[in-house]
């Protein structure tokens, strides 16, 4: 009997565990090692971070569903891995923290046979000054909607600003909290959802929404933006953004590196190298991503995480990590497996993996700070890789060492992806995205990078429908019921 | 067309940009027309996915 032992239980670890389970059935096991006890739908976080859902409405207990499947669950945070063994074993073995379960803060050794990464990001609240706490939480100058708490505790201050707007002008800064940020597209639902919610409150005329980024241009998305076939052009997503931007009244500083946030208040830094400060009553703003932490050590004790991490802490894989400068870069960098390149037993999927650059072309101000959006890892290519994660181990089992590994490169896998701007059965809005592939890739489409017969977007309540299915559509295949592998990631 | 008069200013970043009309911003929540496009866009969608899974 082997064991496979997958760190988290977010979209790509929960993806990879259900279904190598399914494949594997009780011949093999299947452990999960997540802290959190609730599962989140978290694209659905922004619309409980303006009151329209509710922190239940977004997330379900996981032990339950693990106990359904037949997969142990260890309600645990994942501290070091020991590819070699230790002292007594050469059997590799994690070692892991409870955080509940009833047995917060014992620590155990879990031994693998194979093991995947999964553990997702960092809210690397920290690394902005004022943005956390100074202990790695959010800290209380602004507000954030990455965790569906998080967005509990938005969605609270927002009515506050809400009222307090019945009756005086109100600020309200929204975007991205460090030069190096992801996930621009958190920040573009809220800000929208946010604006869509004050108009049906009638504040509207008493705020100034602000949106704040790193992008070098909107629209950029993290993905160096995307062309889309319209009116017999191929238009860019700048025009789109920079449009609906401008029909909801919200202006936008780009090419932004915020620095530093007080209370009221965050200092930011422009690619031309200015420095400024803008004044706010309600902020959100998005942290920066990094590796969980994960430490590895040698059987003999030895600290050997640079031989397995990046230094941004995220795992390496089978990615070309010497490309070097922007204009070397190749759809062929990107990883196809997400097998390590020295322990061919370990995988990393979702955002955990390590990208070999950027997929925006690198930017810097003159006093050298590099202000680019970083990869986004999430929502479909990070399913779509669990899965293919896990259909690599489950044939390493079954077959032995000399199995086909499956592939799932993102420069070869497109993104179906839709944004919210505002919630409404009948008024609402969402921006339907689909981008192939996610991965420019400039030697197959030269020019633009990406096909444009599969590359489109438009807005409407259409989008909006799509985002409300696709809502109930994966919590219900996150809790496997019945017909739960139809549903594709 | 009450946005663009409230929101756009003369040289301002946003003079520069695509504004829609009162007629595509109808378009965007009526309701036959959105059926319509919910059909087109799921199965622009499926055709990406399908691509994407191998």
């Amino acid at each position: 009997m082997a064991r496979l032992v997958v760190m988290g239980g977010g979209v790509s670890g929960h993806t990879a565990a259900t279904f190598a389970k399914k494949w594997l059935g009780n011949d093999h096991e299947v452990v999960v090692v997540t802290p959190n006890s609730l599962w989140n739908w978290i694209p659905s976080n922004i619309w409980v971070g303006v009151g329209e859902m509710t922190k239940e409405d977004v997330t379900f207990p996981l032990a339950p569903v693990y106990a359904k499947a037949g997969i142990d669950y260890r309600q645990a945070k994942a501290v070091s891995i020991h590819p070699n063994g230790g002292t007594n074993s050469d059997k590799p073995y994690i070692t892991i923290q409870y955080t509940g379960q009833g047995k917060e803060g014992q620590t155990e050794e879990v031994a693998y046979d194979y093991l995947v990464n999964a553990t997702g990001p960092k809210l690397n609240f920290d690394a902005t000054p004022g943005l956390g706490d100074g202990n790695g939480q959010l800290g209380s100058n602004t507000v954030s909607v990455c965790t569906a708490d998080h967005a509990v505790h938005a969605n609270e201050e927002l009515q506050k600003i809400f009222d307090k707007a019945k009756t005086q002008k109100q600020k309200i800064l929204v975007g991205t909290g460090h030069g190096m940020c992801t996930c621009q597209g958190a920040a573009f639902e809220y800000i929208f959802n946010i604006e869509h919610e004050a108009r049906k409150a009638g504040v509207r005329d008493n705020l100034d929404i602000q949106w704040i980024s790193n992008e070098s241009f909107l629209g950029d998305f993290g993905i160096g933006g995307l062309h889309m076939k319209r009116g017999g052009y191929a238009a860019s997503s700048r025009l789109f953004a920079e449009s609906l931007y401008s029909e909801r009244g919200i202006p936008w500083i780009i090419g932004a590196h915020v620095n530093k946030v007080e209370a009221g208040k965050a200092h930011y830094e422009l690619l031309d190298g200015s420095m400024n400060e803008i004044e706010f009553d309600f902020a959100m703003l998005i942290p920066p991503f990094a590796g969980v932490g994960l430490k590895a050590y040698d059987k003999d004790g030895s600290d050997m995480t640079d031989q397995i991490f990046a230094p941004n802490g995220f795992m390496k894989v089978d990615a070309n990590y010497a490309a070097g400068a922007y204009e070397n870069w190749k759809a062929s960098d990107w990883p196809r497996t997400y097998q390590n390149p020295i322990y061919k037993n370990m995988f990393a999927c979702g955002i955990a993996f390590a990208p070999p650059h950027l997929i925006s072309k690198p930017m810097s101000s003159p006093n050298g700070t590099p202000i680019n959006p970083t990869p986004p890892r999430t929502g479909m290519p990070s399913g779509i890789i669990g899965k293919t994660v896990a259909h690599s181990i489950c044939d390493l089992i079954k077959e032995g060492p000399n199995a086909h590994l499956h592939e799932a490169s993102m420069a070869e896998m497109g993104a179906a992806c839709v944004a919210s701007a505002g919630k409404g059965l009948l008024d609402g809005t969402a921006a339907a995205l689909t981008v192939y592939p996610v991965v420019p890739d400039f030697e197959k489409y030269p020019g633009l990078g990406r096909d444009l017969d599969y590359t489109f977007g438009e807005i409407g309540l259409a989008g909006h429908w799509i985002k409300h299915i696709l809502h109930h559509m994966f919590i219900y295949k996150a809790k496997l019921n019945p017909g739960w592998t139809l549903i594709p990631e | 067309m009450k946005e663009i008069e409230k929101y756009v200013k003369p040289y301002d970043a946003n003079f520069t940009t695509m504004i829609p009309t009162g007629f595509v911003k109808y378009m965007r929540t009526c309701v036959i027309w959105q059926i319509i496009r919910f059909i087109m866009i799921n199965i622009k969608m499926l055709i990406v996915v399908r691509k994407s899974h191998g």
